[in-house]
């Protein structure tokens, strides 16, 4: 398993970058991986995704599809992709420190 | 009198209930398979519906024909199931019937009402699915007039059904519209949520060397936000649009209706399922399997198949009061039609993607695994018979439900 120093910390990644160990994860890190991914500041709006997807990880045990996300955080598929553009749903569970989301087969 | 109960019979369906109905004592339990369709449906063929090289008769039958004596069919939609009460209560009749274990096989199905636009004035005119018969049937006739222009292939978002269908119709409308001497006229357009043509690195490389030979087109990443029928275009969430005179769409996929209402479902309906057992993960007499669990292996035939030899032992198991074995490890197996009379063959699991090599005997074959060959497509069109004759008639077919690395390179 390979590990990663980001925001002056050392944590548990797997060979796309995404954090294996969710317990290890810090807002620094989140606001440090979020620059990685091309977004420059994380707004309320952002957290507000990003606290919903650890909460619904934490509760299912898995990274949370689009689908999840916008039915249960309320944000709409259009604001989600203006948020984190491209792949929302991987742009999001790296963010927040979680394992890559489990993709069709 | 004991009830073992299975809800849907296509392939999963009649599966179990064939094998379950043969391995319990018939004077104890009484095995019951509801359906709400008379028709049975060999999906992977819809494929070749649109390019006139199936017809209704090979695709269609009965389900009567694939179920013995020894089980009660009922034709009925279902009302509700009530896991707390073991209880299933169906529409016809306003019949209840309680269950000692209830097998979950209800399948997934297109959803084309979940895409702002996609079922406006287009549909069916200029815009199909093929994964309904009605879908299939109505895009052949509309391609035996067609004389050309941009074919968009667009799927919606993942999961779907059989993850390598958009590519093999892609493949196959290449080699069709060569032979009818228009290829030079028609503009083929992949538009997919992926970041590539399939998910895994090795796999994806492959079959996006065979798009790129073919003058197919990529568009990755785009995640379908609406379709303006009025004006033919496609447009992403992230506002990329793309022009078609003809939109080939793979609609959501969603579990059963049923299993919304039952409160069974995840955001798209499929039921949460132990991926080892196919237990439900809520209920411990409840199994899933085939399209409608929510295990992240490929919504295909051949994983049903592959599943049902670890689901009988697992429920065994239960019955007797032992632990589950578990076992299943996400096999699946694919023939990937590439036009001109061949065909590629991934073979692939939870743990391991798709690799080159041979299957299913190391080093002999017949078949070849990521390549194209002309044996592959032969075991494609074979792969009809086998279904309609052994594995909807409960004869075993000849090849190991466990996933294995031989006769793979690394």
């Amino acid at each position: 398993m390979a590990t990663k120093t980001i925001a002056g910390k050392t944590v548990q990644v797997n060979d796309e970058g995404f954090m294996t160990n969710p317990a290890e994860w810090t807002k620094e890190i989140a606001i440090e991986m979020a620059r990685e991914e091309g977004i420059e500041s994380l707004t309320d709006a952002h957290w507000k995704v990003i606290d919903y997807a650890r909460q619904s990880a934490a509760s299912s045990g898995a990274s949370p599809t689009l689908r999840t996300i916008t039915t249960g955080s309320g944000v709409s598929t259009k604001d989600l992709f203006a948020l984190f553009p491209k792949g929302p749903a991987k742009k999001v569970a790296k963010i927040a420190g979680l394992g890559k989301p489990e993709g069709c087969v | 009198m004991k009830t073992f109960l299975i809800l849907g019979a296509g392939t999963a369906g009649t599966m179990i209930a064939r094998k379950m109905a043969g391995k319990l004592d018939s004077h104890d339990w009484k095995v019951i398979l509801v359906d709400k369709d008379e028709k049975h449906y060999y999906q992977p063929g819809f494929l070749f519906i649109p390019f006139g090289w199936y017809k209704a008769e090979d695709v269609i039958k009965t389900k009567q024909e694939f179920i013995p004596g020894n089980i009660e069919f009922i034709l009925s939609d279902i009302e509700m199931i009530e896991p707390a009460a073991n209880k299933v209560k169906l529409t016809k009749d306003n019949r209840e019937i309680a269950y000692d274990y209830l097998v979950i096989a209800t399948g997934a199905s297109i959803h084309p009402e979940e895409t702002e636009g996609l079922q406006g004035a287009g549909w069916h005119k200029n815009i199909f699915d093929f994964y309904t018969y009605e879908g299939a049937a109505a895009l052949h006739s509309f391609l035996d007039k067609w004389e050309g222009g941009r074919l968009v292939m667009n799927v919606v978002e993942n999961p779907i059904k059989c993850p390598v269908a958009p590519l093999e119709f892609l493949f196959l409308a290449d080699d069709y519209f060569t032979r009818k001497g228009i290829r030079n006229k028609v503009e083929l357009v992949y538009a997919t949520p992926l970041t590539g043509a399939f998910t895994k690195p090795k796999s994806a490389r492959a079959l996006g060397d065979i798009l790129a030979s073919k003058n197919i087109l990529m568009e990755t990443e785009f995640n379908t936000g609406e379709v303006d029928s009025g004006k033919n275009i496609l447009r992403s969430f992230d506002e990329r649009e793309i022009p078609y005179d003809l939109l080939i769409s793979i609609p959501t996929n969603k579990g059963a209706d049923v299993i919304g209402r039952s409160g069974l479902g995840d955001a798209l309906n499929f039921v949460p399922t132990d991926k080892f057992t196919l237990q439900s993960k809520d209920w411990p007499n409840i199994w899933v399997m085939g399209d409608a669990t929510n295990i992240p292996a490929s919504k295909a035939g051949a994983v049903a198949h592959f599943e049902l030899e670890f689901v009988v032992e697992n429920i065994l198991a239960h019955m007797a009061g032992k632990n589950l074995p578990g076992g299943f490890d996400g096999h699946a197996s694919c023939y990937i039609e590439s036009g001109f009379g061949k065909a590629v063959l991934i073979d692939f699991s939870y743990d391991v993607e798709p690799l080159p090599g041979k299957y299913p005997l190391p080093g002999i074959g017949p078949f070849s695994l990521l390549k194209q060959t002309t044996i592959n497509h032969w075991g494609k069109l074979f792969f009809r018979y086998m279904y309609w004759y052994m594995m909807m008639k409960g004869i075993d077919v000849p090849l190991p439900s466990a996933f294995s690395l031989a006769g793979k390179e690394q």
